[in-house]
């Protein structure tokens, strides 16, 4: 695990998320969000715990996790870059967007640069389809991106 | 008097700069000692336009626009706070050509008001649908949303009121509405700008179809590439809840209704009802073979209404004035009006809300004013990544459900994206089967692996392998997905295919490979 938590405090955290939620109808997704909100990603270790509280199986646990985009198996950058490549931010030049932001980073979508400063990652639609492209970083939107506006945004993650 | 100022909180807005601005025109307020106020609405739509900021005065409401932090002491130094004269001005906003056109009727309050004030909301009509919804019985209103022909606004066109009707009459000792905010399409952001702009007014319409239905629990399912929205919604319910809107006696009444907002994953097939209603239980968000439907056993196997962001958000004012008042607007067997999302590569792209009729063609020219390029038009996507791709010649297509299954294309949530003459069709071709792989749920096999060799059939036709040969391959694998997929995301996906080829043949005959000199 690559926390600087020890095991016990780790069960214990998860355990209290899960509690919080299970209640719910279907409070699958909430506690995997609150998972993903409290350790930065879905630890393996975290599977056989919700898998006992909710009485599922462990595998059940790992389907779910796996089937989302959005959940991670490892920790992100410091921050996470998304990029919309979808028609709309296509029909204004996102493909360049992309190409640059690979270069500028010297990583590709999916991948995280070697000082842990960012995530790269590919999203298909912000819904700032009149304003693209489209890019999020760490949650704050950006649309009519541009290249110097991309380098802005890089210059950022890297400070 | 205290002069209001509307900054727009809409993430589109947010994208282009308003909070600078907002921050700037409060720090000027300030700095200058003026008896003026921020109110951060949703947007008017127009965003080419935006940051927009409108200032209330005794003409009415002048806009300024697109304004950014480096012009806010100009206006105020052009005195703005009573309309000044300036550059950036744009005049009353009502008188703005894009929005004076427009038939505002679910969007009315949207960029108008406070998302987050119910006194806003009162002021302007808000809860009217919802008192006289009260006052009637449940087959009162599901009739009275059937006869206004509302047709579900998420893509599949099915009768709202019919929906209503087989979840009203199933027995059941719980009920659910599900709203379905999973919004994934490219070019569409109507969903969107509702629940940051008019939060209320999916609350009313979901509290109206749980009475209607005899359900007393709602959920939004909003996708998690939109927080502004789910923090705008979560804020939105606790206050609707604090002032006895939802509860255990909605306004004061026998009926009870409440709403729990909900997050998706990142998975575009959860705009599928079914895989909905799985990701909602907490499975994985796979397809769901119907029947059963999801009005008889859908959210924990109980009946579900399940249904698009604007259709609830158009059920509030058809219940105010009435199913003949809706119905009198649009063509053929699409009634009523239909928020046009103009989207891509185009000059005044925005939300424009009109009767169905208009064709294709007034929309991309007239009202999106051709590319933002400058270049021109050659292709517009209308209906997201699984709509067809519309060349100029059949611009004259109506906006209507069957006009343009007609022309085997859909309007799905009426999202157009503007391509101008530098898109490469064979390369969208290729993205649409690309798309597909990545989200397709893998139930099915023509969507799962149809998608996969789509993308390899389509670079070997890049590549000048066999071309015609490949093409052919291309439309049977698309006939193929077409018939044999569970859900829309296989079925429809031949739609963007099969149409790059058959209007843009150009694009998939690339030049043969030169031979390299031996």
């Amino acid at each position: 695990m690559n926390m600087r938590i020890s095991a016990g405090e780790f069960t214990e955290r998860s355990l209290q998320i899960i509690r919080d939620l299970k209640h719910l109808e279907g409070p699958m997704l909430p506690i995997l969000h609150a998972i993903q909100a409290e350790f930065g990603y879905v630890p393996d270790e975290v599977k056989p715990i919700i898998a006992g509280e909710l009485n599922l199986s462990r595998a059940e646990v790992h389907g779910v996790v796996t089937f989302y985009h959005e959940f991670r198996d490892h920790p992100a950058g410091r921050h996470v870059l998304k990029l919309c490549r979808a028609e709309a931010c296509q029909s204004m030049g996102s493909d360049r967007i992309a190409d640059r932001a690979r270069q500028l980073l010297g990583i590709d979508f999916h991948q995280t640069t070697l000082d842990g400063a960012v995530t790269l990652e590919a999203v298909y639609c912000l819904g700032l389809c009149a304003c693209a492209p489209a890019a999020m970083l760490d949650g704050e939107v950006y649309g009519r991106v541009d290249e110097h506006c991309l380098s802005e945004i890089v210059a950022e993650v890297r400070r | 008097m205290t002069v209001t100022i509307f900054v727009p909180r809409d993430a589109a807005a947010l994208a282009l700069g308003a909070e600078k601005v907002a921050k700037a025109i409060t720090q000027e307020i300030a700095a200058r000692g003026l008896d003026a106020k921020v109110v951060r609405n949703g947007s008017r739509g127009m965003f080419w336009l935006e940051p927009l900021v409108e200032v209330r005065t005794d003409q009415g409401r002048i806009a300024y626009g697109p304004v950014k932090a480096d012009d806010v002491a100009g206006l105020f130094d052009a005195g703005f706070l009573t309309g000044g004269g300036h550059a950036l001005c744009l005049g009353l906003t009502k008188e703005i050509p894009f929005l004076r056109q427009q038939t505002r009727l679910t969007f009315s309050r949207c960029g108008v008001t406070d998302p987050l004030s119910l006194e806003d909301y009162r002021h302007y009509q808000g809860l009217k649908g919802l008192e006289k919804a009260i006052a009637m019985a449940q087959a009162e209103i599901v009739r009275e949303v059937t006869d206004s022909g509302l047709r579900g606004r998420g893509g599949a066109g099915f009768p709202t009121g019919i929906k209503w009707k087989t979840v009203m009459e199933a027995a059941g000792p719980q009920k659910y509405i599900v709203c379905n905010a999973d919004e994934g399409d490219s070019a569409t952001f109507a969903d969107r700008m509702i629940m940051e702009g008019d939060p209320f007014v999916l609350i009313e319409g979901m509290t109206i179809a749980g009475i209607a239905t005899g359900a007393t629990k709602g959920y939004v399912y909003i996708r998690s590439e939109y927080p502004h929205a789910i923090a705008t919604m979560t804020e939105a319910v606790e206050i609707a809840r604090t002032a006895g809107i939802l509860g255990a006696s909605v306004l004061g009444s026998a009926h009870a209704f409440d709403i729990e907002i909900r997050s998706g994953a990142g998975a575009y097939v959860c705009g599928e009802e079914t895989s909905l209603l799985n990701s909602l239980e907490g499975k994985r968000g796979i397809v769901r073979a119907k029947p059963p439907l999801p009005a008889l056993q859908g959210f924990l196997g109980r009946p579900t209404v399940v249904n698009n962001v604007i259709s609830l958000a158009s059920v509030p004012v058809i219940m105010d004035r009435g199913a003949a008042f809706y119905r009198d607007f649009g063509m053929g067997r699409s009634r009523g009006t239909i928020p046009i999302q103009i989207a891509g590569n185009v000059k005044y792209g925005g939300l424009y809300e009109t009767a169905f009729g208009l064709s294709l063609g007034e929309i991309v020219d007239h009202i999106g004013g051709g590319t933002a390029s400058g270049r021109p038009v050659k292709a517009v996507q209308v209906g997201g990544p699984l709509g067809a791709y519309f060349p100029r010649a059949l611009f004259d297509t109506p906006f209507d459900y069957e006009a343009f299954a007609a022309r085997d294309g859909l309007i799905g949530h009426a999202g157009i994206t503007v391509f101008d003459d530098s898109a490469d069709m064979l390369k969208q071709a290729r993205f649409a089967m690309e798309f597909c792989a990545i989200e397709s749920c893998g139930k099915c096999t023509p969507c799962r692996i149809g998608s996969t060799r789509g993308v390899e059939t389509a670079d070997k036709i890049a590549q000048g392998i066999e071309p015609e040969k490949n093409k052919a391959l291309l439309a049977d694998l698309c006939n193929t997905m077409k018939f044999g997929s569970l859900c829309a995301l296989g079925g429809f996906t031949p739609y963007p295919v099969m149409s790059a080829m058959n209007h843009f043949p150009e694009d998939f005959s690339p030049a043969p490979m030169v031979e390299a000199a031996e």
